[in-house]
């Protein structure tokens, strides 16, 4: 680092580190109440019992570890892809407002559960799954394909209309789907709410491993990507292989997305959210920020799990209600706090 | 007459003459079939048989609200987008539309799924999201780029609300209020399609004289300023303007998403025009409305909302159009 730097280097990394144990501590925090809270009351000292295999009630150990347990590892996995796939799209295309859903991840998803639901008539989530996660991919694919012809690589703006162009097109057949079949169309409406109450453990099984491999591919680029920031004639002169950085990001993008969306369906604002607030945290450095956004993701989606389980008893919220309501503001207030340019 | 001018002139012309021989084939098709001069014959003749009953009482509802109603959303856009100066500015992306829908959810959750309640309260939901999002945007007046992101927030609350509203209405309701949430065109008969209209055709003169101002702000808040428009009044009557045009055709027809988005981009690349050229995008929405509801109707096997169809086919093209765009600017290097 350059020597103008190196004053305030030692209290910046103090600043930092102390950032991201308080990010963590919060974390376990959130784990914490989300074993410990649900619509059963069950007293703290039972569910560590139940945890740890000591004596405790069977309607305990079948709560905590049957349902909740998967719910909370659901919804790590969940935050830490989304909010990889967030920093990573925003890092690759310099556009701070990217995010997963807008570059329609979600409707590409949402598509090929309706095929499976309308069409081949599978109705069990275990099974969808891997149509929600093919979609998602071949979604993400198609974005960054038409985004990278000839001169619209180099424009967000391009790509950001490319992906709400192809969205609309797929939420159009999907729609038409589900209004032309009942099944379907209720199938559709427990998906798209964007809810974890429904995880299992053959579902989380079967997604964590792609969703792991995704997570490692945004930690491979995290270093590249903050050299990408400062243009492509810059990065290129600090010895970046653009090509590969393109390359390992848009597959992280991809895995960490189309895993968290086949997971708990459409989730918004998380992926947008985390990567600012991060940045806002800490100052403006990628391998910091997606450090920090790995903590802070995960304890917002487990959070908003939370807040849906007991805001309104008997029923629940679905999570991606109280990320929209959450995130919304920040993203309303990122755009009046300063003069946001671009997209 | 400049050489982009004649373009311009030529392209509105084509555009009324195919959306004229549009609405005629319209007019023929159906469980009876009409040739062209039959449906003439029928409108411009003075006897009253059958043919005329269905022509006139039965079809031309149908397809006049296509033509209006997808004008007014294309003017709406581009009325939108043109201040922005972004394709994403247009009302169904800055919630106006999802707006609309929640107060029809509103009104079918609470007032039961009656015309009236939901007719207004979709009116209601769209102007007062209008006004939120403008209150939230405005700071030092309203910048285009902060009135979209504002907006995109917005939506995206309103939507989750919605799907949460949708997933606790009894099945039934929830089945009807998703239908009307695609938005259909096909139900609506001279009854419910002449207040609309009216209202409509009230807007016209208003969108008509807002052009110039229009033009002025294309330009730039400080160029505007200077030509002597005051910037701010005249922002805000165009987003009335805007609001209105799309709260009534929602109110009517549910949420017909992406013709403001769509026509105002596809008529600003056949023109090749720098601003947003508000005719050519009207007689567009008019023209995409019209072949969406047609191709819902008669190709489709099954019965589909028109609004479904018009995502789908304005966004193919769209994404088309950037495609060939791309590729041309490719071999231009």
């Amino acid at each position: 680092m350059s020597s103008s730097l190196s004053v305030s280097a030692p209290r910046r990394l103090s600043r930092r580190l102390a950032a991201l144990t308080a990010v963590l501590v919060l974390l376990a925090g959130t784990v914490l109440a989300s074993l410990a809270v649900g619509a059963r009351a069950i007293d703290p000292a039972e569910v560590w019992r139940a945890l740890t295999g000591g004596p405790a009630s069977p309607e305990a150990i079948a709560t905590v570890v049957g349902l909740r347990l998967p719910r909370t590892v659901a919804g790590l996995l969940v935050g830490l892809c989304l909010g990889l796939a967030g920093a990573v799209i925003q890092g690759l295309t310099r556009n701070p407002l990217a995010d997963p859903g807008i570059l329609g991840v979600n409707a590409g998803a949402a598509f090929f559960v309706a095929i499976a639901v309308g069409v081949f008539h599978i109705m069990s989530p275990a099974a969808y799954v891997w149509f929600a996660f093919a979609g998602a991919l071949a979604a993400t694919g198609a974005v960054f394909l038409i985004g990278s012809w000839g001169s619209m690589g180099s424009s967000p703006a391009r790509l950001v209309l490319a992906g709400m162009a192809f969205g609309a097109v797929l939420a159009g057949v999907t729609s038409i789907i589900r209004l032309s079949n009942r099944q379907a169309f209720n199938a559709m409406v427990a998906w798209e709410i964007g809810s974890l109450s429904n995880t299992t453990w053959p579902v989380v099984a079967g997604v964590a491993p792609l969703a792991l491999v995704g997570c490692l591919a945004a930690a491979i680029v995290a270093r590249p990507l903050g050299a990408l920031a400062l243009g492509d004639d810059l990065a290129q002169a600090l010895g970046s292989r653009l090509a590969v950085t393109r390359l390992v990001g848009v597959l992280a993008i991809t895995l960490t997305a189309g895993a968290a969306t086949a997971l708990a369906g459409p989730i918004g604002f998380v992926g947008l959210m985390a990567p600012h607030v991060a940045r806002w945290l800490i100052g403006p450095d990628q391998p910091w920020i997606m450090a920090l956004t790995a903590g802070l993701a995960p304890t917002v989606v487990l959070a908003a799990d939370i807040a849906g389980r007991v805001l309104t008893p008997p029923g629940e919220l679905p999570a991606a209600t109280l990320t929209a309501f959450v995130g919304a503001p920040v993203l309303i207030g990122l755009a009046r706090r300063r003069q946001a340019r671009g997209l | 007459m400049s050489r982009a001018a004649r373009r311009r002139a030529a392209l509105n012309l084509t555009l009324a003459l195919i959306g004229l021989l549009g609405a005629v084939l319209a007019l023929g098709l159906g469980d009876y079939p009409l040739t062209p001069a039959q449906v003439v014959e029928a409108l411009v003749g003075s006897d009253s048989g059958f043919a005329r009953t269905v022509v006139v009482e039965w079809r031309a509802p149908r397809v006049m609200v296509a033509l209006a109603f997808g004008a007014a959303l294309a003017t709406s856009g581009a009325l939108f987008q043109s201040l922005t100066r972004n394709p994403l500015g247009s009302p169904d992306v800055i919630g106006l539309s999802t707006g609309s829908y929640t107060g029809a959810l509103v009104a079918m959750a609470w007032a039961g799924s009656g015309r009236l309640a939901t007719t207004s309260g979709a009116i209601v939901g769209g102007l007062a999201t209008a006004v939120l999002v403008y209150v939230l945007a405005h700071r030092d007046g309203v910048q285009g780029f902060r009135l979209i992101v504002v907006g995109i927030g917005v939506t995206a609350m309103l939507h989750a609300f919605n799907l949460f509203l949708l997933a606790r209405l009894r099945e039934e309701t929830a089945m009807t209020a998703a239908i009307w949430g695609a938005g259909s065109i096909g139900l609506i008969g001279w009854d419910r399609a002449l207040p609309a209209l009216a209202v409509l055709a009230a807007l016209t003169p208003l969108t008509v004289a807002a052009a110039p101002a229009l033009r002025q702000l294309e330009l730039g808040d400080d160029a505007a300023g200077g030509h002597g428009l005051r910037v701010e009044p005249a922002r805000l009557a165009i987003l009335a303007l805007g609001a209105a045009l799309t709260a009534v055709v929602t109110a009517s027809a549910g949420p017909i998403a992406f013709i403001a988005l769509a026509a105002p981009q596809i008529a600003q690349r056949l023109t090749r025009s720098p601003g947003t050229p508000l005719l050519a995008s009207a007689l567009l929405g008019g023209l995409g409305l019209l072949a969406a509801d047609l191709a819902a109707q008669f190709v489709l096997p099954m019965a589909v909302p028109t609004g479904a169809v018009t995502v789908v086919l304005g966004g193919a093209y769209l994404v088309d159009l950037m495609i060939r765009e791309a590729r041309s600017d490719k071999t231009a290097r």
